[in-house]
């Protein structure tokens, strides 16, 4: 358009002021188009950001509010429930995000291998996802609770007995992993996409090289599919940092507990095992109203997730498609 | 060729389809027995037995009524409108961060997607602050006012889908004397139909999943059904076959709207994921 503008005369543009005004009201036009957003970006970020490094310096609890210094900051290096869920966050990042990505990879691989059915068994692998979190986690804690539920029953019947899952603290992660990767539907289609871009001719000249199928997964997919792989490891990371309603819905369902009135859950059900950072905030700030030490939380989560971020963005230009076709 | 090449394919097929059908298979299990235990009573329910005796189809009809029907409708309301005010808000972002060329639009982008990237976590605590003063925390306008302001997600995705429009169209608009907003309207947007879908849909699901938010600012008359399945339980305690009968309720829609519009909705995924 820009190109164009300035070939092609206005109406009513008539020399050198004409062509001032002209720009003017083409970055005004800009400006419109952009303003929601802009309007967003200062109310919904900007300010949000600089009061929360504020108030991180103060006491306040909605009512009362009072400068502390570094009090907040102090106190994060002795609050055990901030390195529990340092550390649970730090297991799922370990333990959750690579099994999702390889498992996601697997099961785009095993779709290109087949014929017939790869669209029902592509829109089966892809169901899980969209159901609502809350809804899956429900379900898994019923479906693995020992005694009643039917997956421990069947497998019982097998001589194969499960661990109780989501009130052992032991298996609450890996409980909530099972769910992770039944809901591996996203990361799964986008890997399917991805091997569906690998030329077949490159495959097949391969094989005629007489290229084993390890050797032209190794040289041929892996090295089309490895920005893929990084984009989905580091949105894995950073949705794992913000990982809330699952663990906070398994623990007050397995505890049988809920924000109901006069009923009061604290996360981590069982023993801290599925206490999130996340979670934790939550806790300090909308129930504790230690509105002041959630924002230095908040500060630690935002600091993590720029890293990520940044890391992210340095691939930009691989995912950002100028101009495609 | 090598000899017992046949044979070894036929095996290797074999392999790749009974893998394919077992993961099929633990993928629906958890549908499925949700399902079967929606139907049984409540004794049955507690009892470890997989198949129903009798089916008890009227399970559904009892959650389906007082406070689900109150949750449904306040989850509709937060993601109808939410849907609503991020399609008029961010369609014109989008449009501008692709098709002009302005100083500032590289950095612009950088910013939208570091938003994306953003942990609502991150700026809750000052906007509760902000809405506890304006009197507005307990209702769902803290989670709805936001979207007229532009949504990250879905900025991007609609950039990178209008990008891939040439750019011969827009010009040919010009020349038949349309204004920008004309163009956008009448020429852009009915080619970005599947893009717009797709957003929209993304966005609706998102709120009609979404359980942090409503947690921090809903007070229990405007519960939406995620936070009302997350406590169902509590409440009904040890009714298992009823909480079962819930869910499915809350997925049902879901269900629906995606086998009516799959094709956009994996076009969607894919479009913020590959390119590259």
């Amino acid at each position: 358009m820009a190109s164009l503008s300035a070939r092609l005369p206005l109406p009513g543009a008539r020399g050198g002021t004409a062509a001032a005004r002209a720009r003017r009201r083409r970055r005004l036009r800009i400006l419109a188009f952009l303003s929601p957003w802009l309007a967003g970006f200062g109310l919904f970020f900007v300010y949000p950001l600089a009061a929360t490094v504020y108030f991180s310096f103060t006491r306040y609890n909605l009512f009362t509010l009072e400068y502390v210094g570094l009090d907040n900051y102090a106190y994060l290096l002795h609050d055990r429930d901030a390195w529990t869920a340092m550390r649970n966050t730090l297991w799922l990042v370990a333990v959750l995000v690579p099994l999702r990505v390889l498992f996601g990879l697997g099961a785009a691989q095993l779709l290109t291998r087949i014929k017939r059915g790869a669209g029902v068994l592509r829109s089966v692998l892809y169901l899980p996802y969209l159901v609502p979190p809350v809804s899956a986690t429900v379900a898994f804690v019923f479906l693995l609770n020992p005694g009643t539920g039917p997956l421990p029953a069947l497998s019982a019947r097998l001589g194969i007995p499960l661990p109780d899952f989501f009130n052992d603290a032991a298996w609450a992660k890996p409980g909530l992993t099972l769910l992770g990767l039944w809901a591996v539907g996203d990361v799964m289609i986008i890997m399917l996409a991805a091997l569906l871009n690998v030329p077949a001719s490159l495959y097949e000249a391969a094989a005629i090289d007489g290229a084993g199928a390890w050797a032209r997964f190794r040289h041929i997919t892996l090295p089309t599919v490895s920005p893929v792989l990084a984009f989905s490891a580091v949105t894995g990371v950073i949705e794992t940092l913000q990982y809330f309603t699952q663990p906070m819905v398994a623990g007050k369902v397995a505890s049988g507990r809920a924000d109901l009135p006069g009923v009061q859950y604290s996360p981590g059900y069982p023993d801290g095992s599925t206490l999130t950072f996340p979670q934790w905030l939550y806790d300090q700030g909308f129930r504790q109203f230690n509105m002041g030490y959630a924002c230095v939380l908040a500060l630690v989560m935002f600091a993590t997730a720029m890293a990520f971020t940044v890391f992210l963005l340095r691939r930009f230009r691989a995912f950002a498609g100028e101009e495609a076709r | 060729m090598i000899p017992g090449g046949r044979a070894r394919r036929a095996l290797l097929w074999l392999a790749v389809h009974a893998t394919a059908v077992a993961i099929g298979v633990m993928f629906l299990a958890p549908l499925a027995f949700m399902l079967l235990t929606a139907v049984m009573t409540d004794r049955q329910a507690l009892s470890g037995e997989l198949w129903p005796r009798g089916w008890h189809l009227a399970n559904f009809a009892e959650v389906f009524g007082g406070d689900m029907v109150r949750w449904t409708v306040n989850s509709t309301v937060y993601a109808g409108l939410s849907t609503l005010f991020m399609l008029v808000s961010s369609v014109p972002v989008a449009y501008a961060l692709a098709r002009f060329r302005f100083r500032g639009r590289g950095p612009a982008l950088v910013v939208v997607i570091s938003a994306m990237m953003l942990p609502p976590q991150v700026t809750m605590v000052p906007l509760y602050i902000v809405w506890a003063r304006l009197g507005l925390t307990g209702t769902l306008w803290p989670l709805i006012v936001p979207q007229l302001f532009g949504d990250a997600f879905s900025i991007f995705l609609l950039r990178q889908f209008l990008v891939t429009i040439p750019r011969e169209y827009a010009d040919a608009a010009r020349v038949d004397g349309c204004g920008e907003l004309r163009t956008m309207l009448r020429v852009i947007l009915p080619m970005a139909k599947p893009a717009l879908a797709a957003v929209a849909l993304f966005q609706f699901f998102y709120c009609w999943n979404d359980y942090f938010r409503p947690l921090v600012y809903a007070d229990p008359d405007h519960w939406t059904l995620a936070i009302g399945v997350a406590t169902f339980r509590a409440a009904h305690h040890v009714e298992w076959n009823l909480t079962m009968a819930a869910t499915l309720l809350t997925i049902l829609p879901v269900l629906v709207v995606f086998f009516l519009a799959q094709r956009v909705f994996i076009q969607g995924v894919t479009l913020t994921g590959v390119k590259g």
